[in-house]
């Protein structure tokens, strides 16, 4: 049983917001192992920040039983973002994902999902995040 | 120092960084990032879905390999795009080294709106960890 194509174009609803703290950004930075001065004050937030709420809005929808997706079988394929603006401290983030294709590769399936990151109603960052839904083995 | 699009030219390697991935990186970016997989930190669970060993995040690898470009430019906020494709895991072992990525960065392109963008390597091994991988970012005229 594969992914429900009918979900293609599907937008969720807006996830809760997030507010951008200092402690946030710089437990991630650290995790980086980032040593930029830039990220010193903890106030801008490093390029794939924006990962922390985008991949809790695509956790909704990987679990939306409309969907049909098997998430045992998931794999994170490829990730890009396009920046308006960078992520700042006291940013109240909110995203919007939506399910822009899904398709079949062979015996697996492949799902690419839209994350509109906005900070109050300004469009911040765009994220896509791929997937592999690996099919039944053989 | 700020870097100038005049100190720029095609083909040009940006300074290449090599990191260290240890058990202890992947369980401080599993709670900074939310991400709290199995797979990036339970030795045994890793194995019983079919992994060699714990393996990194594949956006903890994203987030270090964009360091090659943030590092050169000095200002992170001059990255417009960034994109790559996760092609292999770096399996992380329970040492005190880890496992090194050498990270590398080549100027690819400088685009007539004055952006300019870097394609980025990052090998683990003999192993390409990062396929696709680009930025672009803005620099000063």
């Amino acid at each position: 049983m594969g992914m429900n194509h009918d979900m293609i174009g599907h937008v969720y609803p807006p996830s809760k917001p997030y507010l951008v703290t200092s402690e946030n950004i710089s437990a991630f930075v650290k995790a980086l192992g980032d040593t930029n001065p830039a990220y010193a004050e903890g106030t801008v937030a490093p390029p794939t920040f924006p990962i922390v709420v985008t991949m809790n809005a695509m956790d909704a929808a990987f679990h939306d039983p409309a969907l049909q997706l098997d998430y045992a079988r998931l794999v994170h394929s490829d990730q890009k973002f396009e920046y308006l603006r960078p992520i700042r401290v006291g940013d109240e983030l909110t995203v919007s994902a939506s399910v822009e294709e899904i398709k079949p590769l062979g015996t697996n399936e492949i799902a690419t999902f839209k994350t509109d990151v906005f900070s109050g109603d300004e469009l911040v960052v765009t994220g896509w995040s791929k997937i592999v839904v690996r099919g039944p083995e053989a | 120092m700020t870097l100038k699009i005049s100190d720029v030219s095609v083909g040009m390697e940006l300074p290449a960084l090599d990191l260290a991935f240890t058990r202890a990186d992947l369980v401080a970016y599993a709670n900074a990032s939310g991400d709290q997989n199995p797979i990036h930190q339970d030795e045994e669970f890793a194995k019983s879905v079919g992994l060699p060993d714990v393996i990194a995040h594949g956006m903890l690898t994203m987030g270090r390999a964009i360091q090659v470009v943030t590092n050169w430019v000095s200002d992170p906020t001059a990255v417009i795009d960034y994109s790559v494709r996760m092609t292999r895991p770096v399996v992380v072992p329970n040492t005190a080294e880890g496992s090194v990525v050498s990270f590398t960065g080549k100027v690819a392109q400088i685009n007539d709106d004055g952006t300019v963008q870097i394609d980025l390597g990052a090998v683990f091994g003999e192993t390409k960890v990062l396929g696709l991988a680009k930025a672009t970012v803005r620099l000063a005229q």
